[in-house]
């Protein structure tokens, strides 16, 4: 029993882990941008694909096995580039318009990213062949744990109390959260709210290839992942509200543990779920657990 | 007037085609005029009352299912019955889930659609023994106006007659909904979207119009999911997934959602350009999101934009 309880706590935590990484971006870039982006799950995926090409030439150059996490890990920060040429070459135009069409153009971004992943690496699923179990897997509580998930939940972890630190301690993380605050008066105090723009998104994107480049060793890359995994996290920023780094992380082990329940409980629940407390959550308390209270 | 005439002229094509068209395009008719009528319902509140629901495909989905259940399960095969129950169980789902909705505007109320999307997928994908999971469920060819066509080759009777009851159900749905926005009732829903508070100040209850607005749309989105099941003969639940209410948000751009019969447009050009991309390169989506994205940059009036604002530079320099 208590094997069992522990098995399905960790896959959860292991998913949730990857989930805050996602919906960590989506929320910076919709605090200070106040742009939900539905392509946060495309990032994703791209970065699930990288990962696995990054992994595959770094075994073909005969790098060795233990070390594999370190070129996946550089791979998924350097998709993250993308976001950047997102955010210039699209979003920019947008920033002065009404919210529906900022969130039509990150739709648009969903659809050319889809295509253009299945033009890079095919349509047939992709996997790193074997290193997961590089790691081994050591026992808790009398269930075997892959060491690879208690990295990348250390990983996450780590990733989490960094953007806070980010955010509350350093200069420009004051200037982001001036930012997001009041974007004007920011700019009038001298803020290069274009730079700022273009950092907050790129960082957001990178949060999500890298999550997708984490998740990679454990499961397939597959083109629909992307699309798939924007629901989920979007479950995690609606349940800890929308725009909060502490709502990103409590919403993702809330959706990740949960699901792991529902699957080992009754499967058909799974998302179903997820979706109902969304729903419960939107409708009793629209602003989420830690989001900020809106007029 | 030139207006009217373009009109005429495409009702005269639309009546036409099947004579002269070959059959591929005339089949390719079908899935255009029962998405039309869904975006008709999917404009009054994008359009007129300036909601965007990132989850109708969830009443598509209804209006498909409500069909298939009706011929494969409870052995009714006549369109009509078809077409009112379809509509009757969107207004039934859509007046609790639009009751919650109305409640938020902007993206709140576009996350709260999603989910109830998601819902219904999930449902649909899960429940395999009601619904047949991800394979779907046979949509059995059905009666029209009492004419059971069963003996009829397949080609000809989606070409014959199912093309003409379905040009028949857009016409009736066009000019309801043309009633509709001309009405008092319209002319509230455009002061909701434009300024709701002036709007409350005046006596119009802001959520109540909105919650018609949505309820109406729900109606004409599963009216339309139902005329989307013959043709293919079968339903799936990809009809009922996120990114087709983003497709479909995406035809009413396309087309033009500050005009009336911009979404028809819309839904138009979106399936025949659809199939001549998918012929010449596999990738649609890369197409179809380079589309998406300069319209919303550089064209947010979409295609019937554009022509307003030629024929307003027109008058310009005619004066």
């Amino acid at each position: 029993m208590i094997q069992q309880v522990v098995g399905v706590v960790m896959s959860g935590v292991f998913h949730a882990s990857i989930l805050f990484l996602v919906s960590a971006g989506l929320q910076v870039v919709f605090g200070v941008q106040k742009i939900f982006n539905l392509a946060c799950g495309s990032f994703y995926a791209l970065g699930a694909y990288v990962g696995v090409s990054a992994v595959g030439w770094y075994a073909a150059a005969g790098g060795p096995p233990a070390l594999f996490i370190v070129p996946l890990a550089v791979a998924g920060l350097a998709a993250g580039g993308v976001g950047l040429v997102v955010e210039r070459g699209l979003l920019r135009f947008v920033y002065d318009r009404d919210e529906t069409f900022q969130l039509l153009l990150t739709f648009a971004v969903v659809l050319m990213m889809e295509d253009a992943i299945r033009m890079t690496w095919g349509t047939s699923p992709r996997s790193t062949s074997g290193l997961y179990l590089v790691y081994g897997g050591v026992s808790v509580l009398g269930t075997t744990v892959p060491v690879y998930n208690l990295i990348v939940i250390g990983a996450s972890l780590a990733i989490a109390l960094v953007i806070g630190w980010l955010l509350t301690r350093t200069a420009f993380g004051r200037i982001i959260r001036a930012t997001a605050d009041n974007r004007e008066m920011a700019e009038a105090l001298g803020v290069d709210v274009r730079r700022v723009f273009a950092g907050v998104f790129t960082l957001g994107t990178a949060l999500g290839t890298l999550g997708g480049a984490l998740v990679i060793p454990a499961t397939a890359a597959m083109s629909e992942m992307g699309i798939e995994l924007i629901v989920e996290a979007f479950a995690v920023v609606v349940i800890g509200g929308l725009g909060s780094m502490r709502g990103a992380f409590v919403g993702a082990l809330s959706v990740g543990i949960l699901r792991a329940i529902a699957i080992s409980v009754y499967p058909k629940l799974e998302m179903l779920l997820i979706y109902l407390i969304v729903i419960a959550v939107l409708v009793l308390r629209p602003r989420g657990l830690f989001g900020e209270a809106r007029a | 007037m030139s207006g009217r005439l373009v009109l005429a002229a495409a009702l005269g094509a639309i009546v036409l085609a099947p004579l002269a068209a070959s059959t591929y395009h005339v089949l390719l008719m079908l899935p255009f005029m029962a998405y039309a009528v869904a975006l008709l319902g999917l404009n009054l509140l994008f359009g007129y009352t300036g909601l965007v629901s990132f989850g109708h495909a969830l009443f598509l989905g209804i209006g498909a299912y409500t069909g298939a259940v009706l011929t494969s399960v409870c052995g009714v095969r006549s369109m009509e019955v078809i077409l009112v129950a379809a509509g009757a169980l969107g207004a039934l789902v859509a007046a609790p889930v639009g009751a919650l909705c109305v409640r938020y505007v902007k993206i709140y109320f576009g996350m709260l659609t999603l989910a109830f999307g998601m819902v219904f997928y999930t449902f649909v994908l899960k429940f395999y023994r009601l619904t047949g999971g991800d394979e779907g469920m046979p949509f059995l060819r059905p009666a029209l106006l009492g004419w059971s066509l069963e003996r009829m080759p397949k080609t000809d009777y989606l070409v014959g007659p199912y093309y003409y009851y379905s040009l028949a159900v857009l016409v009736l749905a066009t000019l309801a909904m043309w009633r509709v926005v001309g009405s008092p009732f319209g002319l509230c829903l455009k002061t909701v979207r434009d300024n709701p508070t002036k709007a409350e100040t005046l006596g119009i209850g802001v959520a109540r119009y909105r919650w018609y607005a949505f309820v109406i749309s729900a109606v004409y989105a599963a009216v339309g999911g139902a005329l989307l099941g013959p043709p293919t003969g079968n339903v799936d639940p990809t009809l009922a997934y996120w990114t087709q209410s983003g497709n479909i948000v995406f035809m009413t751009l396309l087309g033009g959602f500050a005009s009336f019969f911009g979404p028809i447009l819309g839904a138009f050009v979106f399936i025949y350009l659809q199939d001549w991309v998918m012929s010449v390169v596999p990738f649609w989506r890369l197409v179809f999101g380079a589309i998406l994205a300069s319209i919303v940059i550089v064209a947010p009036g979409g295609l019937a934009g554009l022509w307003e604002r030629r024929a307003v530079e027109r008058e310009a320099s005619r004066a």
